[in-house]
């Protein structure tokens, strides 16, 4: 069963990450990300990361593609790319050369070192039957007890980032301009 | 047959192999695409890449915090998005060009 769904959400994110790179439509390739975004949370579930599943769905699978919905739709939907041309001389095979390198690199890390991974413990409380919430009361404590400095940092971060794109989006008033 | 295809369970070292294909096409796309929107959606697929790992890891090795990480990646995530989102609208309000090579003002 867990290997039926790790196949099907690994179908789902290998794709819906090609989506994005082949569609010449904004749009599609936005709606391939869902597609990928989703194959990782139902992934998270099956590694018993129920939380970070939701926040998942409701983060990036929610907000953010909107959110890029919303800016493609500003900046006009009918405006495709032509992905036929190679602007740089040898970009492609170049990043093809990048690109699989990266992941033969990791996938031969990862097998040669495949005993270390496969060993399995019981730290995390895993006991979803008996107690639904027990892996949101571990992420709790954890992020609000040993990392709950960096917490406070994260807030800061995202008044800064907001405060920051408000300034840089408005438009510049006439009699600013003035001065 | 089927009692031995469903023995078979998926170890992390399955999760991770797939984590760093996830990497890979998103590492390609970023420098093949020309168009800045897409290039951020392949920057989010390389954040997932990671986010993946780190809760396969999380699983195999008992530490929670392998999860907490994921949640503050998740945040600063967000907070990219909306700083780049915002950069482009307004570079792309005063110009037409809609792919990253138009954008050569800073060359020296």
């Amino acid at each position: 069963m867990e290997l039926f769904v790790f196949i099907v959400a690994s179908i789902m994110i290998l794709g819906g990450a090609i989506g994005v790179i082949v569609r010449s439509h904004p749009v599609h390739a936005a709606l391939s990300l869902v597609l990928t975004l989703f194959g990782v949370a139902v992934l998270f579930v099956s590694l018993h990361a129920h939380f970070l599943a939701a926040v998942q769905v409701i983060v990036y699978a929610g907000a953010i593609v909107v959110l890029f919905l919303f800016v493609i739709m500003l900046l006009g939907v009918d405006r495709t790319e032509d992905i036929s041309i190679e602007p740089i001389t040898a970009q492609r095979p170049l990043a093809v050369i990048i690109g699989v390198g990266i992941a033969a690199i990791v996938s031969a890390a990862v097998v040669s070192s495949t005993d270390i991974l496969n060993r399995k413990g019981d730290g995390l409380d895993l006991t979803t039957v008996a107690s639904p919430d027990a892996n949101i009361r571990q992420v709790a404590r954890s992020v609000f007890g040993d990392h709950v400095f960096a917490f406070e940092l994260a807030s800061v971060l995202l008044v800064v980032a907001v405060v920051g794109t408000v300034l840089m989006a408005r438009r510049i008033s006439a009699e600013e301009k003035g001065e | 047959m089927s009692t031995m295809i469903s023995a078979i369970e998926p170890t992390t070292s399955w999760y991770l192999i797939l984590a760093a294909l996830l990497f890979g096409i998103g590492a390609f796309g970023v420098l093949v695409r020309r168009n800045p929107l897409v290039m951020f959606m392949c920057i989010e697929l390389m954040l997932n890449a990671v986010n993946l790992s780190f809760v396969a890891l999380a699983l195999s090795l008992d530490d929670i915090n392998g999860q907490a990480v994921v949640l503050f990646v998740m945040v600063v995530a967000s907070a990219e998005v909306v700083v780049g989102l915002g950069i482009i609208v307004a570079i792309m309000r005063r110009r037409t060009g809609m792919t990253a090579d138009d954008l050569t003002e800073l060359k020296g």
